[in-house]
């Protein structure tokens, strides 16, 4: 056992401090306020290779490992969870998917670019009837001998808009079930391709979630991923380790609501005391801490496992239920320990409060998480 | 033996500051049954040096060549090194300045001096040599001991303070060996400022941080500043803004001020700023939030907003200044 | 060209500034180290310069004396584009012998930047020291420096203003607020090459220290904030004049 991070990691970790310390701090209310997409600070950070951190340096990538990304992702959300999803979906869901199961000319034509954040790519396989149940795509992928065409609308798109390459589950033989279904590169410019109304979320606002709807798309046969029918197998080991990603994000919230209590209760005096010095508020805050620690541990054991090569899916699903939960929970008693300013924008806690909310929804809602748990032990 | 103490001149004038340095030297030297000895760089008239007198200098040794108007960190440390081993002297003082920070480090080299750096008073200790300054800016105070025969110090501003005595002082003209080779910076240039009271010798100074709003908003503060003779100055994000020049920013990454009265004005006092305005003698402190922390390092301190109180901050100094006349 | 920046390794800028063994030394438990605030701007202005001059300057190299645990300072000084990095091993005590050790590294090079203190002690004193036993010119208070053809120029702050100087390599230039606007933060491509490139361990020359910092105390708290009633300017005015006596 080695709890040390390297030089490196801690590194990073600062890196990621710094930025989000001097940089997305700015204008992070503002943003939440008017929904606007984060383009310029989704520029530094791409120079800076956060977009495509843990993609192979070959392919243009930082090259960096798991635990690096999930001490990058709780830095930067701690104050800003929205460019944290940008940089998730980006990295461990797009750049993930096709550096592990791409073609050498896909991870050419397409992980480059993305690794280098010059493109962001989005992951389409929500469907309005469908969460993130993989096994009942309505959206179709005709075979047409040398192209497929595609049909069928993908909802809850993060960078639907901001991103040009869009990785789609889509089924094709729907007499196979699960077995039937493909998944495919696709550009976000080709002819069929309309976006819904950019969606008016709770929290997260400043990233961009939209409905994409398909209507006869061609797309060329070489541009799917793996086997004929490897989409179910691609979306579930993908989600795999996007979960860590959302963990990750998890965490920092809560940390970052965390932080933010803690120079609270020291500074703000009530009934001639800091709040500290009222056991009320003290155990809330030990409460949180112990939440916190527990919650990193999960996600860095959990990319532990997948930088050693080993299983981690039943690791990253503990780490994003149990993260995304108590996400909620110590943001609800930040919001508390702030009492009246915390209700009001100006404090963030409130903000974090919200994004704490959808890290239990995506990417496999907290109930999700716990089928996947359950199923691990019992169907042995 | 003796004090030696370097004052700088700005076209031909002493600050006060030279005067606290030579008040300063000349404690230190009764302390240790010497005399202090001014030196003098550049041309200054006799009437001018003869103030020196005032603070107990004994002698002040005038180095009035031409060559010396800019400041050439070389020629100069290589003339008060000189100087230093023609007098015999023990101890050598600079201001902790811009001027001082830039020769004390190399005239000590030249005299094998051990060198402490923006001390505060005088030595609590003759026989170790023991000297209190600033460290951690001004988040500690450090005791730092000499231990060579030889010793240089830069002493902050506004530390010591003023002592007056009679002047028994005579004045020496000197002509250091110097030769061309030893000036080695060439100036091309200089923009000055003029008609604004210079930051680090202000007596008061007004200040506006991130509170200001924008850079538009600073007329009310040129004004007050007008208005009590004061000096303007910003906290980091305004400068990092570009509200105000670089120059203007006080703080630990910026300029350390000591004035009496430093009026703190939207700032919310992150320590990094306090670093660098801690020492002022009283602090006014007006902010919107009331747990700012500048409040806790405040003398005076008002909840409010600037926008508001500034203008009312002048009109009631200026019927102030109508019932003193 | 080759430029060297002295580096010091010092606690974050936020670091609660505690003493240990009966208040004779800092307590570095629990300290996050960063680089000397100026001393990164220094840096930042010598990448800067690097990429403007198009191949004038050959080499970028940082220094520091310290122990090992000044290294992740120095490797990120690579990562964020230093292309090499140099650690006297022995512990910075006294500023003489921190110049002292430095100016054996430094002989090889032709610009040495140095930050214009350190945010610890507060010394102003190793860039000019370093400078006299190199026996080369030395700027302080340099507000802005630049390559421009062959010549060095540099904008020096003076008291209400600025001059304009040049000077001949090797020299040394102390640097302050205004020398570079932000330091740059370490890619993940940075922080990759850094990997490869060299720090250099290099042992102590014997030296003596003139200086030694006994003890430490805090600076006395200070008393309570008297509030004032926003509505009630005047009363403001009137203890700035009658009670503290400073308008």
């Amino acid at each position: 056992m080695n709890f040390n991070f390297t030089e490196e990691q801690e590194m990073i970790r600062q890196a990621a401090r710094d930025y989000a310390e001097r940089e997305l701090i700015k204008d992070v209310l503002e943003r939440d306020e008017k929904a606007e997409y984060p383009t310029q600070h989704i520029k530094n950070l791409s120079e800076l290779g956060f977009l495509g951190m843990l993609v192979d340096p070959k392919y243009d990538g930082g090259g960096m490992d798991t635990v690096s990304y999930v001490l990058a992702m709780e830095e930067i959300c701690k104050i800003d969870s929205s460019v944290g999803v940008i940089i998730s979906v980006n990295n461990s869901l797009v750049c993930y998917g096709i550096e592990n199961y791409g073609t050498e000319e896909q991870k050419e034509k397409y992980l480059k670019p993305l690794a280098r954040g010059e493109k962001i790519g989005a992951f389409l396989l929500s469907e309005p009837e469908a969460g993130s149940d993989a096994t009942h795509q309505r959206t179709t992928a005709e075979d047409k001998g040398d192209h497929y065409l595609l049909n069928g609308t993908k909802n809850w798109i993060t960078n639907a808009n901001s991103g040009s390459i869009y990785i789609v589950v889509a089924q094709t033989h729907p007499e196979k079930k699960h077995k039937g279904i493909n998944v495919f590169i696709v550009e976000k410019d080709s002819p069929g391709i309309s976006l819904g109304q950019h969606e008016d979320k709770m929290g997260m606002r400043s990233s961009d979630t939209h409905s994409v709807m398909f209507t006869d798309v061609k797309v060329p046969k070489e541009n799917r991923i793996g086997e004929d029918g490897f989409g179910f197998k691609f979306a579930m080991k993908t989600l795999e380790g996007g979960r860590i990603g959302i963990a990750s994000q998890a965490l920092g919230i809560a940390s970052g609501a965390f932080e933010r209590s803690v120079n609270y209760a020291k500074e703000r005096k009530a009934f001639g005391t800091e709040l500290a010095n009222h056991q009320a508020i003290a155990f809330k805050i030990s409460d949180m801490a112990v939440k916190i620690e527990a919650a990193r541990n999960f996600c860095l054991k959990a990319a532990w496992l997948k930088d050693q090569g080993k299983p981690f899916g039943v690791a990253s699903a503990m780490a994003k239920q149990y993260a995304a939960d108590i996400a909620m929970e110590v943001t609800t008693d930040a919001v508390q320990i702030h009492g009246g300013y915390g209700y009001v924008k100006e404090y963030h806690v409130e903000r974090l409060m919200r994004e704490a909310k959808l890290t239990q929804i995506y990417e496999g809602t907290s109930e999700i998480q716990k089928i996947v748990i359950s199923r691990s032990i019992l169907k042995g | 033996m003796s004090i030696l103490v370097y004052t700088e001149n700005w076209d031909g004038k002493f600050k006060k500051l030279s005067f606290e340095l030579v008040s300063y030297a000349s404690e230190i030297a009764k302390k240790m049954n010497t005399s202090a000895i001014a030196l003098s760089i550049g041309k200054v008239e006799e009437s001018e040096l003869q103030k020196l007198g005032n603070y107990g200098a004994e002698k002040i040794i005038s180095v009035s060549d031409e060559k010396n108007k800019v400041l050439d960190n070389q020629a100069f440390s290589k003339i008060i090194a000189e100087v230093a081993n023609k007098e015999n002297s023990e101890i050598i003082v600079f201001a902790h300045n811009n001027s001082g920070k830039a020769l004390a480090p190399r005239v000590s080299v030249k005299l094998h001096a051990g060198l402490v750096s923006g001390v505060i008073a005088l030595p609590s200790d003759f026989d170790t040599f023991t000297v209190s300054k600033k460290a951690f800016t001004g988040k500690a105070i450090a005791n730092v001991v000499i231990k060579s025969p030889k010793k240089v110090l830069t002493l902050s501003q506004n530390s010591f303070g003023l002592i007056e005595t009679e002047n028994n002082s005579i004045i020496e003209n000197f002509e250091p060996e110097l030769s061309d080779t030893d000036f080695t910076t060439e100036l091309k240039e200089v923009n000055k400022i003029t008609g604004k009271v210079i930051l680090t010798d202000a007596e008061i100074v007004i200040s506006g941080g991130r509170g200001m709003k924008s850079s538009e908003n600073w007329a009310p503060i040129e004004e007050l500043a007008e208005l009590l003779g004061a000096a303007t100055a910003c906290s980091r994000p305004v400068s990092d803004e570009n509200w105000r020049p670089h120059s203007e920013h006080v703080g630990q990454t910026g300029k350390i001020i000591a004035p009496n009265l430093y009026f703190a004005l939207g700032i919310s006092g992150a320590i990094q700023h306090l670093g660098g305005v801690s020492s002022s003698k009283y602090i006014v402190a007006i902010n919107t939030d009331h747990e700012a922390p500048i409040f806790e390092s405040a003398d005076y301190g008002i909840v409010g907003d600037v926008h508001k109180l500034i203008p009312e901050l002048i009109s009631e100094i200026k019927e102030l200044k109508e019932t003193e006349n | 060209m080759k430029i060297l920046i002295c580096i010091s390794n010092v606690p974050d800028t936020t670091t609660k500034i505690k003493f240990t063994g009966d208040s004779t030394e800092f307590d570095v438990a629990g300290v996050q180290w960063i680089i000397n605030p100026w001393d990164e701007l220094a840096l930042t202005r010598a990448l800067e310069l690097k990429e403007k001059t198009n191949g004038k300057i050959e080499k970028i190299s940082v220094v520091s004396v310290g122990l090992k645990t000044a290294e992740p300072t120095l490797r990120k000084a690579l990562a964020i584009g230093a292309d090499e990095a140099f650690r006297i091993d022995c512990e910075a005590k006294d500023s003489n012998s921190v110049a002292a050790q430095i100016a054996e590294v430094a002989k090889d090079y032709d610009i040495i930047m140095c930050g214009i203190e350190a945010s610890d002690y507060n010394g102003s004193a190793v860039g000019g020291m370093l400078s006299e036993f190199l026996n080369i010119p030395s700027v302080s208070s340099v507000s802005n420096l630049d390559i421009e053809n062959n010549d060095i120029l540099i904008s020096r702050e003076i008291d209400g203003g600025a001059e304009i100087l040049t000077t001949k390599i090797p020299f040394v230039a102390i640097v302050q607020k205004g020398i570079a606007i932000e330091p740059r933060i370490p890619s993940m491509r940075g922080i990759m090459m850094a990997r490869k490139k060299p720090l250099n361990v290099v042992s102590p020359i014997e030296v003596e220290n003139l200086t030694e910092f006994v003890s430490f105390e805090l600076p006395p708290s200070k008393a309570a904030c008297k509030m004032i009633d926003a509505e009630n300017v005047k009363e403001l005015v009137d203890l700035l004049h009658n009670e503290a006596k400073v308008i």
